[in-house]
Order: structure tokens, then C-alpha cells, then sequence
């Protein structure tokens, strides 16, 4: 099958920023009279989308990935059908199930069995539909005993455990799936990613998957398309256009990093000040087994002395990784500047994108810790295998986790053999 | 899977679209819809859907003191009780399908972003479940001739005829003209929402100026010369009063008037369609 199942071609959204809310006929009529005279408020526009364009193969399931306001939920909203596109054309050779909030229209004072048949039959699902899978549903939100309860006395685990058993039972050839649907306590957000692992599986579904967390795409999408201020950014393998979304489209490349005036977004007592963040090389990229080193600039605000620096490692999706202290030997006088060399040890990060929250304080693990400036999502760099060389480095996979530990010890005692 | 099946999506669809075939693959949901409002509305209420006919019972009771007995509206020698809550079926069908579809869009604003489906079938199934309504309250209708009956003389001057079977299109054409009307003000009131408070606002006034309180042949008596005009203004006066006279056989009926009715109604019928179907493209972006 060469065609397509979604086709999008140069689609546009524009929203009237003077427009949006125009809730009363006031304004309106305002906005009328405004045309006559000549103190005449521009109406300035804003595209949600511009000239967006890709194709979606039939059976395939594509990560759609950008960050908030990049246009991705006006993307979904005009492919399921939910508003218009300004501008372009979109053809759909199936049909679509969006599921993009769990629970539409449920009704409080329904019991579980109606909701999940009103629920389904929003969905698009037909009665017969829905009853030939009640039992399944059923059975997946783990609601047996309440079923004919209304919703409203459910816990509101019950309740979104209740919606997305129906959602994720629907069967259109199209599946447009929010990832945020993963919903309820660890195990049932689990049981929800592998029943979405499951529909993205079966055969012949074509499924559109939004995300903001980076394993799931990984896990799930077989291609990505990264949506940048309403512009398609990357389009490709979900590995590279992870890291395009989390570098944010540009290449990572600064190495100094000034970060006196840029604001905290953890509060410190400021006795010093991280003044700024700086790697002592070309481009912020390390190679596999390279120490990680970069340096330190601070301004103590009055004496300190038996400071330290510690760091965190966060993966490009923001998960931290491992975090280390230095000794309490830095000392200053009130006033001083002074550049600190901070150095780990190979770290044994896999290749990737990487960035390290810097702190400087006081304390360490065991006495509780004080610190006096935290920099986070600042430093950025990569880790690269050693260009040349065939070493697994080069063929990591992002299913092997971050961290690269040391070689692998085997020792056995050797065998008799047994009989010949 | 259909092989062909193709959907595009593009700006600015035709000016008036309904797409017949989706809207009949929807009809389990109109089904649930209808379940949906007839059983939320009286689930967790002590007397359930008995409120359908306590209601006009009561305003028809009302009416018979303040209308009939008061101010000496209703027509002599007919049973007031009965002429009231002739009126009253008529009228409520009318006001309480308008009241529900006045708002179809912006009051189910928080489903219609997150889910799409024919949005035509929100009001559609308030048609039917108004007209569910309009069933119980005739059970109440009939209790009251069978009180009438009992008490009234003048019950010798009510006539239950063949006319009776002109109701059903009586009623399809209330549903119509009230459906049309309820379309045209949610259009509206999805981009203007001050026109929220006028929904209450015009459903009152139409009540004074629609004969359920008072009989035409009053209107007729003291504006021999304004009542055509009133009458082609207001698609409602024939209606209530032709509903009337087939039920009741109290009132009077003139074709020509019947049938300008029936073409306005038709029209605001079509009008409300295509503002509503306009309006739903895209509302949502305004929301």
C-alpha cells in the first residue's frame, strides 16, 4: 500500500488574537463601530500552525512531539475533527478515533454500564459494538462490584479507570491517542501504556501518538514528527528527533554559560552566587569514557569557607541520573570571585544529550545539605562514542538506559565434562 | 474497512452540510442521548418523572384561578381546565425544546472540544426527548377530562373528533419551528454570549403574546385589523390555536394562516441548520 492513511498538505490554523474570547456583543458591536472611525484597533493574527505537511503510512505509528504551545493539541483537535484548519487539506483514508480526554460526556448520575455505553457510543462505537466488548471493559477498569453504581460515587481512580476502558476498546482504523490518557496509579498507567502498545501493534492500525514523555515515544513511535512554534521542526527517527525537541531545534553548541541574572528555579540562600558555567573546550561534547569536567565561576556574597559544589545528571528527558558531592574545601572571602575546576570521573554516561544541575552549598549526604545556588537545565553537552573506533558505544541503544557500566566480570570454575 | 472510504478536512465547507450518512451511523448515540437527558433528569428525584405532570398540572390550575376566574380570559362555556392545559401541552413542547436547544453549543462546549461527533444530534435528540415529555403529560391531559368529565357541565361543549388526528402533524410541526429557533439563537449565542440572557427573556414574552392564556377569537375581537399582521409575526398563534382546536375541537382554524406558518416555520427551520452547522465548524476556537 503506497497511499497514505493521513495525508496533511500545508495545513494552517489562525487564530485572530483580537477574536479570540470575543465573547460579548459588545466588543462586537465596538469592533463594528471601530470600521467607521479612524482610531481602528488592528486585529493581529496568530498561527497555531503554519504550512504544516507529512504523511502518515497505513500501520505505522508516528510520535508527535513539540513543547507546550508548539501546536500540537490544534494539530489533533483539526485531524479529529474538532475545529477547522484555516488554510490546507487533510485527507483521511480511514476512520478516525481520537482519544483525546478520557470520560466525554460522561454523566455523574448514570450508572458505569449506562456511562460506558453513552461514552462509547460519543466514541462512534454502534450498541452492538459496545456490548460485545461491556465484559472486557469491564474487566480492564476493574469495576465489576460498582457497575450499576453512578459514577459520581466512584473514586476518581474508579472514574478514569472507567474512561479509559472504553476509550482505549475502541477499533477505528486511525487512532489518535493523547498520551496524557495514561492515567490512575502507577500499575494501572502500566496497564494503560501496554494496552496502547497493544492497539499500536495490531495490524493494519495506524496510530498518531502525542507525548511529552520521552520513553514512551521511544518505546512506541517508529517515526517522529517534532512541532516547533507551529512549524513542522524534524521529521525522522524518534532517537534524533528527541533530541531535536529537548535541544529545542538548535544544535547544542555553547560552551559558556552566564548564568548571574538568569532566574533560579530553585531558591538558595545566595551567601555565594553562581556566576557562571563554562567548559574549557570547542563544542560542550565529550566522548564516552572522557572525565567530565567543566568550570565554575562564583561570587561569595560574605565569608564562607568548608563550601561545596555538587552536581546532578540528567538524561535529555529529564530524568536525573546520578548525583555527586565534592569535598567542603572551598573557601572565600566576602566580595571574591573565584573560578572553580569541577571534575567526574568517567561518569560512564551512553552516548546522548545530557544536562547537569550545578549546586554550591553546604553539607553533604549524610548531614543534610544547605545550599546557596542552584543552576538547573543550564549546562548542556552530548556524549559521543570515540569517532573510529567499534565498541558497543557506537551501537548503544536507548533500551539499554543511560549509563554505560564498567566491563563485565565472568569467572567460573570449569566443569567435568560428563560422559563421551 | 472501506477500501474508498476518504474523509477530507478543509477550510470553509459548503454553506450548508449535513452529512446524512454519518448522522444515521450516529443513531445509537441519539439513542443514548435521548436516555441520557430523560433518565438524568429524574434520577435522584422522589417522584421521577411524575414531575412531568405535577408541572403543568399545576400552572394549568394556576391559570384556571388568575386567567379564567380573575380576569375572565378564557372563552365562555368551555371548561377552563381543560382549555389551559390544551394550550399548555402545545406550549411547553414548544418552550421546553427551545429552552434545551437555545444553548446547544456553548452548554456542551466542554464535550464538543474534546470529542467530535454530528453536532446536530445534541438538539436532535432534545426533540425526542421533549416529545417524550409531551406523552406524559397527556396521560396528565386525560386524567384532567376524566376529572372535567365528572364535574364540569360544560364538558358538553368539549369535542374529542377525527380532528385529532391532525396532532401528530401538529406537533412535527411545533418540534420544527422550535427546533429551528432553538438552532438560530445557540448559533448565536456561541459567538455572542450575552445573547445567553435573552434565551429566558424570549421564551416569557412569546408566552404573553402566543394565545394559551387568552383565545384568539379575544385578539380577533378587539384588533379585527392588527390580528392578520399578528398572526403572519407570529408562527405561534396558529399553532396553539389549531393544536387546540384538534384536541379539544375549541378555537378556530384558517388555512392561509396555517400554511404561512408552516413556510416560516420551515424556513427557520432551514435557517437554523445552516447557522448551526456554520457556527460548529469552528466555534470551538473561540470557547
Amino acid at each position: 500500500m503506497s497511499r497514505p492513511m493521513i495525508s496533511i498538505r500545508g495545513v494552517s490554523k489562525r487564530f485572530r488574537l483580537g477574536a479570540i474570547g470575543i465573547s460579548s456583543l459588545r466588543e462586537e458591536l465596538q469592533r463594528f463601530w471601530g470600521t467607521f472611525s479612524a482610531d481602528q484597533k488592528p486585529l493581529t493574527d496568530f498561527w497555531a500552525l503554519k504550512d504544516i505537511s507529512f504523511d502518515v503510512a497505513p500501520g505505522e505509528v508516528l510520535g508527535l512531539i513539540g513543547k507546550n504551545g508548539a501546536g500540537k493539541s490544534t494539530l489533533l483537535k483539526i485531524l479529529s475533527r474538532i475545529t477547522e484548519p484555516s488554510e490546507g487539506e487533510i485527507s483521511l483514508r480511514g476512520r478516525v478515533g481520537s482519544l483525546l480526554e478520557v470520560g466525554a460526556g460522561f454523566h455523574p448520575e448514570l450508572s458505569g454500564r449506562d456511562n460506558i455505553y453513552l461514552n462509547g457510543a460519543i466514541l462512534g462505537m454502534s450498541h452492538s459494538e459496545v456490548a460485545r466488548k461491556f465484559d472486557e471493559i469491564v474487566a480492564f477498569a476493574e469495576v465489576e462490584r460498582f457497575i450499576d453504581t453512578p459514577v459520581k460515587r466512584y473514586s476518581s481512580g474508579m472514574y478514569v479507570r472507567l474512561a479509559f476502558a472504553v476509550a482505549a476498546h475502541l477499533e477505528p482504523e486511525i487512532l489518535i491517542i493523547d498520551e496524557v490518557l495514561a492515567v490512575g496509579d502507577q500499575q494501572f498507567q502500566k496497564k494503560c501504556l501496554g494496552k496502547m502498545q497493544d492497539i499500536s501493534s495490531r495490524e493494519g492500525r495506524t496510530v498518531l501518538l502525542v507525548s511529552h514523555t520521552m520513553p514512551v515515544i521511544l518505546q512506541l513511535a517508529e517515526r517522529c514528527v517534532v512541532l516547533e512554534k507551529g512549524q513542522v521542526a524534524f521529521v525522522g527517527e524518534p532517537d534524533k528527533a528527541v533530541e531535536v525537541y529537548l535541544n529545542g531545534g538548535g544544535e547544542c553548541s555553547a560552551v559558556e554559560f552566564n548564568v548571574e541574572h538568569l532566574p533560579r528555579t530553585v531558591g538558595g540562600t545566595l551567601d555565594a552566587k553562581i556566576l557562571s558555567l563554562r567548559f574549557n573546550r570547542a563544542l560542550p561534547i565529550f566522548e564516552a569514557d572522557e572525565d567530565f569536567e567543566f568550570v565554575l565561576k562564583i561570587r561569595a556574597r560574605e565569608r564562607i569557607r568548608g563550601a561545596r559544589v555538587s552536581i546532578v545528571i540528567f538524561s535529555s528527558d529529564g530524568t536525573p541520573l546520578g548525583a555527586c558531592f565534592s569535598g567542603g574545601m572551598i573557601e572565600a572571602r566576602g566580595g571574591d570571585e573565584s573560578e572553580l575546576e569541577v571534575r567526574l570521573p568517567n561518569p560512564g554516561l551512553a552516548p546522548g544529550a545530557y544536562h547537569c544541575g550545578v549546586a554550591i552549598g553546604k553539607g553533604t549526604y549524610k548531614s543534610g545539605h544547605n545550599d546557596f545556588d542552584v543552576v538547573l537545565d543550564t549546562l548542556k553537552f552530548e556524549v559521543c562514542a570515540a569517532p573510529g573506533e567499534e565498541t558497543a558505544l557506537s551501537y548503544w541503544s536507548h533500551q539499554w538506559g543511560r549509563i554505560v557500566f564498567k566491563d563485565l566480570c565472568v569467572t567460573g570454575a570449569q566443569r567435568e565434562t560428563v560422559g563421551v | 474497512m472501506d477500501a474508498d472510504y476518504e474523509l477530507l478536512i478543509r477550510p470553509k465547507g459548503p454553506w450548508l452540510s449535513i452529512e446524512w450518512r454519518e448522522l444515521f451511523s450516529y443513531r445509537d448515540l441519539l439513542w443514548q442521548l435521548v436516555k441520557r437527558d430523560f433518565t438524568a433528569r429524574f434520577k435522584q428525584t422522589v417522584l421521577g418523572p411524575v414531575w412531568f405532570f405535577i408541572n403543568p398540572l399545576i400552572t394549568t390550575v394556576l391559570f384556571a384561578i388568575v386567567f379564567g376566574r380573575v380576569l375572565g380570559a378564557s372563552p365562555k362555556g368551555v371548561p377552563s381546565l381543560l382549555f389551559f392545559n390544551a394550550g399548555l401541552l402545545a406550549w411547553n413542547y414548544f418552550s421546553g425544546l427551545l429552552s434545551s436547544t437555545g444553548n446547544t453549543l456553548q452548554g456542551n462546549v466542554h464535550l464538543f472540544s474534546k470529542v467530535y461527533f454530528p453536532r446536530l444530534l445534541v438538539p436532535i435528540a432534545q426533540v425526542f426527548s421533549n416529545l417524550i415529555g409531551l406523552f406524559v403529560q397527556f396521560i396528565a391531559f386525560f386524567v384532567l377530562v376524566f376529572y372535567v368529565w365528572m364535574t364540569d357541565p360544560t364538558f358538553a361543549n368539549v369535542h374529542f373528533s377525527g380532528r385529532m388526528l391532525w396532532l401528530p402533524f401538529i406537533i412535527l410541526h411545533i418540534g420544527a419551528l422550535s427546533l429551528g429557533a432553538g438552532l438560530v439563537l445557540s448559533a448565536l449565542t456561541a459567538k455572542y454570549r450575552d445573547l445567553q440572557n435573552i434565551l429566558g427573556f424570549v421564551v416569557n414574552s412569546l408566552l404573553f403574546v402566543t394565545p394559551v392564556m387568552w383565545p384568539l377569537a379575544t385578539l380577533q375581537a378587539k384588533f379585527p385589523a392588527k390580528c392578520d399582521t399578528f398572526m403572519v409575526l407570529n408562527p405561534l398563534i396558529s399553532i396553539v390555536e389549531a393544536f387546540r382546536l384538534a384536541l379539544i375541537g375549541v378555537g378556530s382554524f384558517s388555512l392561509p394562516h396555517y400554511l404561512l406558518s408552516a413556510i416560516s416555520s420551515l424556513i427557520i427551520l432551514g435557517m437554523g441548520v445552516i447557522l448551526f452547522q456554520r457556527a460548529a465548524r469552528t466555534f470551538v476556537d473561540q470557547a
